[in-house]
């Protein structure tokens, strides 16, 4: 491995060169320099916890008998769905994770109004019956609505005005006044859903008529069509609550024979047409459902988007100026730390503890990295871990030089006390770091289930500074002493090694 | 130097210190904070410097408390010299409100009373964690056990080797453990998500420790064939003397660092971990290592028997 030193370190230093390019970048973008596109275009900002920015930790469960099971797909489901209703929120790196079997854990960095948090997270979806006319769009396009925009009533609805000058001429005055609250978060999902989505989903550039919302349902339930008094297969019942029976039953009279969609967050789900006119304020929705897809639109309709219902059972606010408290401190006492060990190394080894250092300085560069690359969220724990890595490190470079200090003793030329000690140390480097590396997996898995994210934190950054003092130890230290031998001669200084005349 | 002939004096050392710590954990329970039995933390900083007293303090919760939320006789703790950490049974937004409010009117000396953390833990949530925990150490004892068996298996015995680490692993839990209760009952620390990860950082760590001490016992043994084996881990406990010294200085050095300059928030888990730190290298130095000679003396064959002296 290290026949030819000077072309190992020329591959360490071309990966420090990376490391200390991407520790010190905020965003790095690789451009194709034929067509100028981005192949690489990512924010290696480093992602501080809750505990280091302050912020907020909510903790969601599935509100559901104790009984029952969540299948994990369905939690996945409600952790995607989620996340799309807190970006509207405006907070950058919420981090969002499943907790099996029916949790999930949310933490939202920076954010300082728990309220507004757990009120979009409890919210249901916004479901709309949209007015589609003649020519639907397709099942799963991205749609825009007048649902809440100016001009609409008390309730968010648009009452359709025959000239549409009210529209038009009272914009700047309307909107400051009539907005009502209702109409607040629906308007801040779909300005900001649509960025990270807009790729994958198409878009319409026409705004449809909202008929009623998802507030104006009653009851929803699954029936088979013989109940129904209908066709085979199944349909979806649903009551309207009475003060909406009558809008509704103008409405499908006036409409028989067109389209009205139902629309999830703005993205079409279901294009059923009207049969007949609804006057009593209760309808069936038919179509070619199996129980399963009447289930799905069933569950979408009683809930908004969510497939399982949530609620919060903790939530935790850390205080902003804590965590920059701690951060600066630990921050500081970890550079104090280092130094001292950086100092210890030299001291007590010489030049092979200078060699050491500058490995732990290249370790330090290239775990940083991988924080940022991966990337770790880091916490106070988080640091904790990597501090104590850093012990681990060291400790892999001491048992090689203990052993080189041995073989040298024992007469051995420095080459052969170089491939020799560190062939003897690595043995119990590998079962050493091994057994920690076990425990991190056990960490993790624990902090996982439980959603103990300091836990998990905690065993990241220690499961990633055992790997890389691995890497740093085995590779970076051993290069680095066989080019210093070339240079130097041992049986010349001796006292450079840490070994004085008597001692040999 | 013949370390391994002092071995019992060690074990009593060890021990001095672990029955104590057992003691301390019947009589007076780990003091769990809410992280495992549930309730509400809150940290309020004071902008005057001055804060209430725990009387004080406790007075306000008293009159506050209801039937809903019987948040009487919190658990008062300075942090800092501005700031108070309040611990108490679970209560919400509500009465929060109210208890802050209070404390600015009586206490604020007209500057500003902010939260510093407000942490709702519902009981549930706790005993989950506390038994995932307990899993968890115990399946990293068995897996790291498995792990030495493995490693170990060119040698004579192989799985005393695995079992006289997780030995030592569980001292060093103990000690932890032990610490934990006897400074939660004279100090008033409580045991966290913090303090779990310190626990299971130091199992880690003892292991670690541990194995580089063995690793030299198993090398030895084939070099050495025809020496006795108390030897021969005496020799391998002396060799890799120096390198367990320095490891556990420069960990020392890095955990000394970080509770002297480091946060507040993460000083009590520095110290569990320096104390376990310690008992880590203690322990593989000390009782590992030794405990493989007793076994293969099988030397409690005479430990009821009346000897003049020891081997």
């Amino acid at each position: 491995m290290t026949r030819r030193p000077y072309v190992t370190l020329v591959i360490i230093l071309l990966l420090m060169g990376l490391a200390l390019w991407v520790d010190l970048s905020k965003q790095i973008s690789i451009f194709n320099p034929i067509n100028n596109t981005p192949i690489v275009n990512r924010n290696v900002d480093l992602q501080l916890g809750l505990d280091l920015r302050g912020g907020l930790q909510v903790l969601l469960e599935a509100d559901l008998p104790t009984n029952s099971t969540v299948s994990s797909a369905d939690l996945a489901t409600t952790q995607k769905i989620l996340q799309n209703r807190v970006n509207g929120l405006g907070v950058s790196e919420v981090l969002m994770q499943s907790a099996p079997p029916n949790r999930i854990v949310a933490e939202f960095p920076g954010l300082q109004d728990p309220q507004q948090v757990v009120a979009a997270l409890q919210e249901t979806g916004l479901l709309e019956f949209v007015d589609f006319g003649d020519a639907p769009p397709g099942v799963g396009t991205e749609i825009q609505t007048d649902f809440g925009t100016a001009g609409a009533g008390p309730n968010g609805i648009v009452t359709p005005s025959p000239t549409g000058t009210a529209t038009a001429t009272s914009v700047p005055t309307n909107t400051a006044v009539s907005t009502p609250t209702s109409a607040a978060t629906p308007e801040a999902t779909s300005a900001a859903t649509p960025a990270p989505t807009a790729t994958a989903v198409p878009t319409t550039s026409t705004i449809y008529h909202t008929v009623m919302t998802g507030s104006a349902l009653a009851s929803v339930n699954v029936q088979t069509g013989q109940a129904a008094g209908t066709a085979s297969g199944f349909v979806i019942a649903f009551t309207l609550k009475s003060d909406w029976s009558s809008v509704f039953a103008d409405y499908t009279g006036a409409n028989v024979g067109k389209i009205l969609g139902i629309v999830l967050d703005k993205k079409v789900i279901s294009t059923p047409s009207i049969n007949s006119k609804i006057d009593k304020g209760q309808g069936i929705i038919e179509g070619n459902f199996t129980q399963d897809s009447a289930n799905e639109l069933a569950i979408n309709l009683r809930y908004g988007s969510l497939p399982i219902p949530v609620k919060v059972v903790e939530s935790q606010s850390v205080g902003a100026t804590l965590g920059a408290e701690s951060v600066q401190r630990s921050l500081i006492a970890g550079i104090i730390g280092l130094l001292a060990v950086i100092l210890f190394m030299v001291i007590y080894y010489r030049l092979p503890g200078f060699v050491a250092d500058l490995a732990l300085i290249i370790y330090a560069l290239i775990s940083l990295m991988l924080f940022k690359l991966i990337p770790v969220v880091l916490s106070l724990p988080g640091i904790a871990g990597f501090i104590l890595s850093i012990g681990m490190a060291v400790d892999a470079n001491i048992l090689i030089f203990e052993r080189l200090k041995e073989e040298l003793r024992a007469g051995r030329t420095l080459r052969q006390a170089i491939d020799l000690g560190w062939a003897r140390a690595w043995l119990s480097i590998r079962d050493a770091n091994i057994s920690t590396l076990i425990t991190c997996l056990i960490l993790f898995i624990f902090g996982n289930t439980f959603g103990a994210s300091i836990v998990k934190g905690f065993s990241v950054t220690l499961a990633i500074g055992v790997l890389v003092s691995l890497f740093t130890a085995i590779i970076v230290t051993r290069t680095f002493l066989h080019i210093v031998l070339d240079n130097v001669k041992f049986t010349e200084h001796p006292r450079w090694f840490g070994i004085t005349e008597e001692s040999r | 130097m013949n370390l391994i002939k002092y071995r019992y004096l060690y074990f009593a050392i060890s021990l001095l210190v672990i029955i104590p710590g057992i003691l301390a954990l019947i009589i007076w329970k780990l003091p769990l904070g809410i992280d495992f039995t549930g309730g509400s933390l809150l940290e309020v900083k004071f902008a005057s410097g001055n804060p209430p007293t725990i009387a004080q303090v406790e007075s306000v919760y008293n009159g506050i408390s209801s039937p809903a939320f019987k948040i009487a006789n919190p658990l008062v703790q300075p942090l800092g010299t501005d700031s108070l950490s309040i611990r108490s049974e679970a209560m919400d937004d509500a009465t929060k409100a109210k208890v802050v409010a209070a404390l600015q009117q009586q206490y604020s000396e007209g500057k500003d009373v902010t939260i510093l953390n407000f942490t709702q833990v519902s009981a549930a949530v706790g005993q989950e964690v506390t038994r995932g925990a307990a899993i968890a150490v115990g399946l990293a004892s068995l897996a790291i056990l498995i792990y030495i068996w493995f490693a170990f298996r060119k040698v004579k015995n192989a799985y005393r080797f695995g079992v006289a680490a997780v030995i030592a692993t569980v001292h060093d839990a103990l000690v932890v453990l032990g610490i934990g209760a006897i400074l939660g009952h004279f100090l008033g620390w409580q045991v966290d998500s913090l303090f779990l990860t310190a626990l299971l950082t130091v199992i880690g760590f003892s292991v670690h420790d541990t194995i580089v001490v063995f690793d030299r016992i198993r090398e030895n043994s084939n070099i050495y064939r025809r020496v006795e084996f108390e030897k021969v881990v005496n020799h391998s406990v002396v060799q890799t003397l120096d390198r367990s010294i320095n490891t556990q200085l420069t960990v020392m050095i890095t955990l000394l660092a970080l509770a002297l300059f480091g946060g507040q928030s993460i000083r009590h888990f520095v110290i569990i971990l320096l104390v376990g730190v310690f008992s880590g290298t203690f322990s593989s130095i000390f009782n590992a290592s030794p405990i493989l000679v007793v076994w293969e003396n099988k030397e409690w064959r005479n430990w009821f028997r009346r000897k003049p002296e020891t081997v």
